[in-house]
């Protein structure tokens, strides 16, 4: 159907770069999650594909074409707005129907296109309600109906979910995909929430500052993260300053950890005698009551625990610095604070990060 | 608790009564045959025969009507635009500008007529409908800004937005989204303007030339001279009419509302 491309966009508030040099393409029917704390730029980006937001610098190219010049009404977009944005005087039929009485398409036309983009989202028989008489599940559901059944180019998601609680967020979590998948649009979406990023997308790209620091697939992203603000921003992330001793054959390094100990891993860059950051997942690390401390393996001692049903977080002092690991509650028990413990991990899980 | 509500409930009825028993009192002595307001009360319908004859009042009357229908459609467009204006853009002096539109709302109406008065002396216009005109609509403006202005606060722009990227032209945007969302408002301030214009006194007795007067003018001059119960019977008609707009004002205040 279409692709989206962003070329050098740069886009200043005052002094404060909003887009700060921003080039990426999204691929036909593929679902890009836009992830990054408020103020990073996504939202931004995503106003500006939608037209709201007029460019300093930079092209935005829906299916090749410059799009710099047309105004919102004529890009052919569906969005889905954070509050949803239906018109509060409408019927939900009605707030369907807008896109398609604006474009002047017959009645019978509009009356089948609105029983099926309403069937599409489960919501059929509620036609004739106003949206104040729906829950938040359903309102989102009719803004999705309204956003589609214009059959746009692209999709828009403005931090969907962001209004629906835990459990319900997650079923429609599902039912965004089921539909993305159904209708096969390009969808772009802006979240703050990683793990939805993480559930939703086929890629992501992880904003700061208004530039991009990271893109790919987000087992990629989340696996081999290239700096340390990416691994911290998509879960949880223990950092290891360390030294480098000795370059060994086969690629790998050995490096002198702050926190006493040595760890043998491989680097993307480095060279004996610098100074690396290696990020460590907590749910990678193995926790052992004894053991020997040594290569890829520390001593410590757990400060404390905090149990929450299906694993366990302990924090554990190791040298001057404290890590986390989680651990799944396969065995019953946890290990009390104040026990001495082994931490061990595998080489490939130390990612050498940039600070 | 129960004496309690008793009273609260004798209270009520006494404020009702306070307020309703002089009214409807002045209404009932319109259709009463005596022009000396004596009793016993004899139905008769002699003083709206009376008024249908009096060219006087009914001029007033007329002039009154067209002053405040003419006062409500540009006071409400002016204000409606500059309620838009002060909710959608930002420019230099605009917190001065909103600051200045409490002034006539507060100031007695006293002091505004002598100011108007001077003023268009100073600047040559004339006595008459025009300058009664002039002074109404200066007079009502600030009533529909904030009325228009307190709907435009509540209002979600999201919803322009969404109505643009579903494809619709800046103008089918406004007439089928914001225009629907803000009409309440509108209407509300539509009505405002109506009863401060046609209710007006102090103003229009200052600007008004000897010969030509609006309705309150008339009857205030008709009160001063001695006055028989024709004046019960066209202030019963006003009531009417003002009851009509303050009953259609709550009506839309709901209308697509927060219903």
């Amino acid at each position: 159907m279409s692709t989206v491309a962003v070329t050098d966009a740069v886009k200043k508030y005052d002094a404060v770069a909003a887009l700060d040099g921003v080039t990426m393409t999204f691929r036909d029917g593929e679902f890009f999650g836009l992830l990054g704390p408020s103020g990073s730029g996504k939202t931004t980006l995503l106003r500006a594909i939608a037209g709201f937001v007029t460019l300093d610098r930079g092209q935005v190219l829906i299916d090749g074409q410059d799009v710099g010049g047309v105004p919102v009404h004529a890009r052919n977009i569906g969005m889905v707005f954070q509050n949803y944005a239906l018109f509060p005087h409408m019927s939900v039929a009605e707030n369907v129907a807008f896109g398609l009485e604006v474009r002047g398409r017959p009645r019978e036309d509009v009356a089948q296109s609105v029983k099926d983009a309403l069937a599409m989202v489960r919501l059929g028989g509620l036609e004739q309600r106003k949206p104040k008489q729906l829950s938040g599940g359903q309102q989102q559901r009719v803004a999705l109906a309204r956003a589609l059944v214009t059959r746009p180019k692209v999709l828009l998601l403005d931090e969907p979910l962001g209004a629906l609680d835990k459990h319900l967020r997650q079923e429609m979590q599902v039912e965004l995909r089921r539909i993305q998948r159904q209708v096969g649009i390009t969808t772009i979406f802006v979240t703050h929430d990683q793990e939805e990023a993480l559930t939703l997308s086929d890629r992501i790209a992880i904003f700061d500052s208004g530039r991009i620091i990271q893109e790919g697939a987000p087992m990629a992203v989340y696996e081999r993260p290239v700096t340390r603000f990416a691994a911290g921003f998509l879960g949880e992330a223990n950092f290891l300053p360390g030294r480098v001793t000795a370059m060994e054959t086969g690629g790998l390094a050995r490096v002198a950890l702050d926190i006493g100990g040595e760890a043998l891993c491989g680097l993307s860059s480095g060279q004996v005698g610098q100074t690396v950051l290696l990020a460590l997942r907590p749910e990678k690390i193995t926790l052992a009551a004894d053991g020997r401390a040594g290569v890829n393996a520390v001593r410590g001692k757990v400060l404390d625990v905090v149990f929450s049903g299906n694993s366990t977080t302990y924090r554990i002092a190791v040298g001057e610095q404290v890590m986390v690991l989680f651990r799944q509650n396969l065995a019953q028990g946890t290990v009390a604070p104040g026990t001495d413990v082994v931490l061990s991990w595998s080489p490939d899980h130390l990612v050498q990060v940039t600070p | 608790m129960k004496l309690g509500s008793a009273l609260l409930a004798a209270h009520l009825w006494l404020v009702l009564a306070f307020l309703y028993v002089p009214i409807v009192v002045m209404a009932v002595f319109g259709f009463n045959a005596s022009p000396l307001y004596a009793l016993p009360f004899q139905f008769d319908l002699v003083w709206y025969r009376e008024l249908a004859g009096n060219t006087k009042l009914i001029d007033a009357g007329i002039h009154s009507v067209g002053i405040a229908i003419v006062n409500t459609i540009i006071a409400t467009a002016l204000g409606t635009m500059a309620a838009l204006a002060f909710a959608r853009y930002q420019f230099r002096g605009k917190t001065v500008l909103q600051l200045l539109l409490f002034p006539p709302v507060a100031v007695p109406w006293l002091v505004i007529g002598t100011a108007m008065l001077v003023f268009f002396y100073w600047i040559d216009i004339k006595r008459g409908l025009f300058a009664i005109l002039l002074g109404h609509v200066a007079l009502s403006l600030p009533y529909v800004i904030v009325v228009v202005g307190a709907r435009l606060a509540t209002f979600p722009r999201a919803v322009e937005e969404a109505a643009a990227t579903l494809g619709a032209t800046p103008w089918q945007t406004f007439r089928r989204v914001t225009a629907p969302l803000l009409a309440p408002g509108v209407i509300g301030g539509a009505l405002f303007a109506f009863a401060v214009s046609f209710d007006q006194f102090v103003i229009s007795y200052f600007l008004a030339p000897p010969g030509v007067t609006t309705l309150p003018v008339e009857i205030y001059g008709a009160i001063r001279k001695g006055f028989t119960p024709e004046i019960n019977a066209i202030s019963t008609i006003i009531i009417l009419v003002s009851m009509g707009a303050l009953l259609l004002t709550a009506r839309f205040y709901r209308f697509g509302g927060e219903r």
